[in-house]
């Protein structure tokens, strides 16, 4: 059992965080990107070509930071591989001990820089976790036995700033009805739309079968920013925080500033799990950022445990 | 001309016609509000992606509405089949392309699924 399903099963806040992309220079590189903000992470997410943009394959960057004494959520996206690869790749990381899995549909081929691709998608999220759940049930999708049955903490994604809104919690609980027990949200730039997907997942107690983790994004610059609200589909930044960087006269703090803002408004939605953060590039903003909240280090909030209830 | 081939250009004339039917053959209309998931550029069985944008078009397709949200809004206007868009749909038998749903619900071929998919125990039917 992995120690985040451990913390999940124990209702403990966890930290998680976007491992950022590593394309060449091999273990040490892995060791470079950690080295800022490992003493606060619980598990990081190695990508799957996001935002359809080839590097280094999740699998292998999931077998990098276990070799880093780190753990992995492996991210498995449906948009390049079919249910065979897919499979393969499951069963690939459980023979490593890489439990943690965070299945998605995956950003569109068209939104890489090598949008000319076949794009696959023979399976969808939901499907792919009842995949992976089937494969925990000791079966191939053929039936095909194996002995002794993988282990995995499924995971999923969901978008609460994507419309239909109104729905997005009905897809969570139609993910955590295939198999996900975890659950971390997109990047979301419109407080208002987490608040009332967090309150619907607390009122039909969704958040109660699957651990709910907000995602905070950490940008550093003018250009990051307008990046994300115009490149980076399905992130809808509302102009006016787009303005407020612009405008700033320092706009890494500015965005410090955003980021945290978020943050402490995701801490004081029920229903909250933990805090996923991203930070696109080698720095100690997610440390940082994990002070100004009073989160405290991984193995601080271990040894003395730590609840992220935010007065309200 | 097999029975199955003419049976399956007529569904297709008719169903194509309605719903854009795109004759994966394993018909989920009356799931999606009577909206053909397979018109989804990623071709996607179970709801909508997270790219869906502010506006409610495609993330693929910047002109297209969301097949889902349509989907979506659909479903809830039904007065059958409430709540079956929450079901989680089978992953797509690819052999089936092309042939007419009509007779794969008779013959129960639709409702085929694979041994492993079947035998999980955690999901509704």
């Amino acid at each position: 059992m992995s120690s985040l399903e451990r913390k999940l099963a124990a209702g403990r806040f966890v930290v998680t965080a976007e491992m950022p992309v590593i394309d060449g220079g091999g273990h040490a590189e892995i060791g470079r990107q950690l080295e800022p903000m490992e003493a606060f992470v619980d598990a990081f997410n190695a990508t799957d070509n996001p935002s359809a943009h080839a590097h280094c394959s999740a699998l292998a960057v999931s077998l990098g930071l276990l070799q880093a004494g780190v753990e992995p959520i492996m991210q498995l996206a449906c948009r390049d591989r079919n249910r065979l690869a897919l499979e393969a790749d499951l069963v690939g990381a459980a023979m490593h001990g890489v439990e943690n899995i965070s299945c998605m549909t995956g950003d569109d081929v068209t939104a890489g820089d090598e949008p000319e691709a076949r794009r696959v998608f023979d399976l969808d999220a939901p499907q792919l976790i009842a995949l992976a759940r089937a494969l925990e049930g000791g079966r191939y999708l053929s039936g095909r036995p194996i002995t002794p049955a993988p282990h995995f903490l499924i995971g999923a994604v969901e978008n609460p700033g994507a419309p239909p809104y109104e729905y997005r919690v009905r897809r969570a609980a139609k993910k955590a009805l295939a198999g996900a027990r975890f659950l971390q949200l997109q990047i979301c730039y419109r407080p208002e739309l987490l608040e009332r997907f967090m309150h619907v997942a607390y009122d039909t107690g969704v958040s109660e079968r699957l651990a709910v983790i907000p995602s905070i994004c950490i940008l550093r610059t003018v250009g990051g920013m307008r990046f994300v609200a115009s490149k980076v589909p399905g992130i809808d930044v509302p102009p006016e925080i787009v303005a407020r960087v612009e405008s700033a006269r320092n706009a890494e703090e500015e965005c410090f500033e955003i980021a945290y803002e978020l943050a402490t408004h995701a801490l004081a939605q029920p229903g909250v799990a933990g805090l996923h953060f991203i930070s696109f590039r080698k720095d100690a903003g997610i440390a940082k950022l994990c002070r100004r909240l009073g989160i405290p280090p991984r193995v601080e909030r271990e040894t003395n445990g730590y609840s992220a209830s935010v007065a309200v | 001309m097999r029975t199955g081939g003419l049976v399956a250009r007529a569904e297709h004339v008719v169903k194509g016609a309605i719903w854009d039917c795109q004759m994966c053959g394993q018909c989920v209309l009356h799931e999606t509000g009577l909206t053909c998931p397979m018109n989804c550029p990623k071709t996607l069985r179970n709801g909508p992606c997270g790219g869906v944008r502010p506006d409610g078009t495609c993330e693929v397709k910047p002109d297209m509405r969301c097949v889902w949200l349509k989907a979506y809004e659909r479903s809830e206007r039904l007065p059958l089949w409430r709540g079956h868009i929450d079901r989680v749909r089978a992953p797509v038998d690819n052999r089936l392309a092309g042939t007419s749903s009509w007779i794969n619900l008779v013959t129960g071929r639709d409702r085929e699924v694979p041994a492993g998919w079947a035998a999980r125990a955690d999901v509704e039917p």
